[in-house]
């Protein structure tokens, strides 16, 4: 395992011909997906296609009947894998936030560093203070969740992520439970993190989004990845039928 | 009512301060063993479950009398002396432990999944998603719930009296079979109660202000 991290060009999410089924749903067929360190990977598809099991199998929120994940070094088909080592350096934001109602903004931040990873309590509260800055909320930090916007909850839900100083972040449509006019609040806060260098896997209608800021566009379909493609390919010409269909219905907007 | 309370006030105060001590002592543990077998309940493993669930049937399906008893009768007879006190202190502890046990169970499923979620994708185990984030929310819940429980284990603390465990109910019997004056000593014994149970009711009621 500890060989297996040192490795340099390792990728950051590997799947191996994972296969997942639900009683008979074949909900993810086969998948076989390289992420690198640094890349920004963006997922779309009908909505029902996988997109979000895909994701939630990557930080073990999901499990799988078959094949071979590797995040960051450790493998997820290997029931003796910790799966808080993943979730420790692997952040995620949901599209319905999950922030926690009982706590503070501060204090949702705060939480995760100080319980594991043991941080310093003063260096926890400057570094989340700083962090809410980047996100535009830092005059929330003494709010409750439900005293926030969608859209301040979200960029919230992103700082809490980053506070674990995480290898890479896992987006699960991360702006569709929001109102429009908060959408690129949260888009922006997102391309930032991105141009730092972040690896990321989103999940996402938002194709503006996508074109600005993937590498690469992953469209996925009944449980399979019909296409893996640069971003400008993938836009200018997209080479499956359903890809082409998706993609029309969706830009119409 | 004046003269019962003048004459015997001492044999009250010992029955009132026993029952306010098991009342506590119960209250403390049946808390804690009611929200462990709720947590056996959410939790993934078979055998847990099945251990939670035979715990809370058993003890909420008998009544609380023959609970008490076979604590002062059956097992100083075959395990450990007890007296009526400590008898009748570990019978109303189970008993009220399985409704607590329902009780939270029902507040912890209230929370939504996602708060669970979100902890475990933040990095935090089971036990510290449980204890930071769960169950702070399923108290809130059930807090209307959980304050008839307290107040039921109050009142039931008087199945002391039939164990002898020298609490309100038993100074009680004891003052109105001695004196005659049934009358004057049950509604003393009542106002004795009410002194536990009305504050309590209105601190429950406070929490539930306090907390919503």
């Amino acid at each position: 395992m500890i060989a297996l991290k040192e490795e340099k060009e390792m990728a950051m999410i590997e799947f191996k011909n994972v296969q997942k089924y639900y009683d008979k749903f074949h909900a993810l067929n086969n998948i076989n997906l390289k992420v690198d360190k640094g890349e920004v990977v963006v997922v779309v598809g009908p909505s029902g296609s996988g997109k979000s099991t895909l994701i939630r199998t990557i930080n073990g929120l999901e499990d799988f009947t078959e094949g071979q994940l590797l995040v960051n070094g450790y493998d997820l088909a290997d029931k003796k894998t910790d799966l808080n080592q993943i979730r420790k350096d692997v952040g995620m934001v949901f599209q319905h936030f999950n922030l926690y109602d009982n706590k503070t903004v501060l204090e949702n931040i705060m939480l995760a560093p100080k319980l594991v990873l043991k941080r310093d309590p003063k260096e926890n509260e400057e570094m989340a203070m700083r962090l809410l800055k980047t996100v535009g909320v830092a005059d929330k930090a003494g709010s409750y969740p439900r005293q926030l916007s969608g859209g301040q909850k979200q960029r919230v839900a992103i700082a809490r992520s980053l506070a674990m100083k995480p290898k890479a972040l896992l987006f699960d449509e991360p702006t569709s439970a929001l109102d429009p006019e908060m959408i690129d609040d949260v888009l922006n806060v997102m391309k930032k993190i991105a141009k730092e260098g972040m690896t990321m896997v989103v999940v996402t209608h938002e194709m503006g989004f996508a074109r600005e800021v993937a590498d690469r566009v992953i469209f996925i379909d009944n449980g399979q990845i019909l296409e893996d493609e640069k971003a400008d390919i993938f836009f200018k010409a997209p080479k499956e039928k359903r890809a082409q269909q998706f993609l029309s219905k969706i830009i119409k907007h | 009512m004046i003269n019962v309370f003048t004459q015997h006030w001492q044999e009250l105060l010992v029955g009132f301060g026993n029952t306010l001590l098991c009342s506590v002592i119960a209250l403390f543990f049946s808390l804690i063993i009611g929200s462990t077998f709720a947590i056996f309940e959410v939790l993934p493993y078979k055998l847990l479950h099945i251990i939670g669930r035979i715990y809370i049937e058993v003890f909420r399906n008998i009544p609380l009398l023959v609970i008490g008893m076979f604590f002062y009768i059956v097992v100083p007879q075959f395990i450990v002396t007890l007296d009526g006190f400590t008898a009748g202190t570990i019978g109303l502890t189970l008993y009220t432990s399985s409704f607590i046990a329902e009780t939270v169970r029902a507040g912890i499923q209230a929370v939504d999944d996602g708060q669970m979620e979100g902890a475990r994708a933040n990095g935090l185990t089971f036990m510290q998603a449980m204890w930071h984030i769960i169950l702070p929310q399923a108290f809130r819940y059930v807090i209307p719930p959980l304050g008839n429980q307290f107040i039921n284990l109050v009142k039931n603390s008087s199945v002391l009296a039939f164990v002898a465990g020298f609490d309100l109910m038993y100074q009680g019997d004891t003052i109105a079979s001695t004196t005659f004056d049934t009358f004057n000593t049950y509604i003393v014994v009542g106002i004795l109660y009410l002194i536990i149970t009305l504050p309590l009711s209105y601190y429950m009621r406070y929490l539930e202000k306090k907390l919503a």
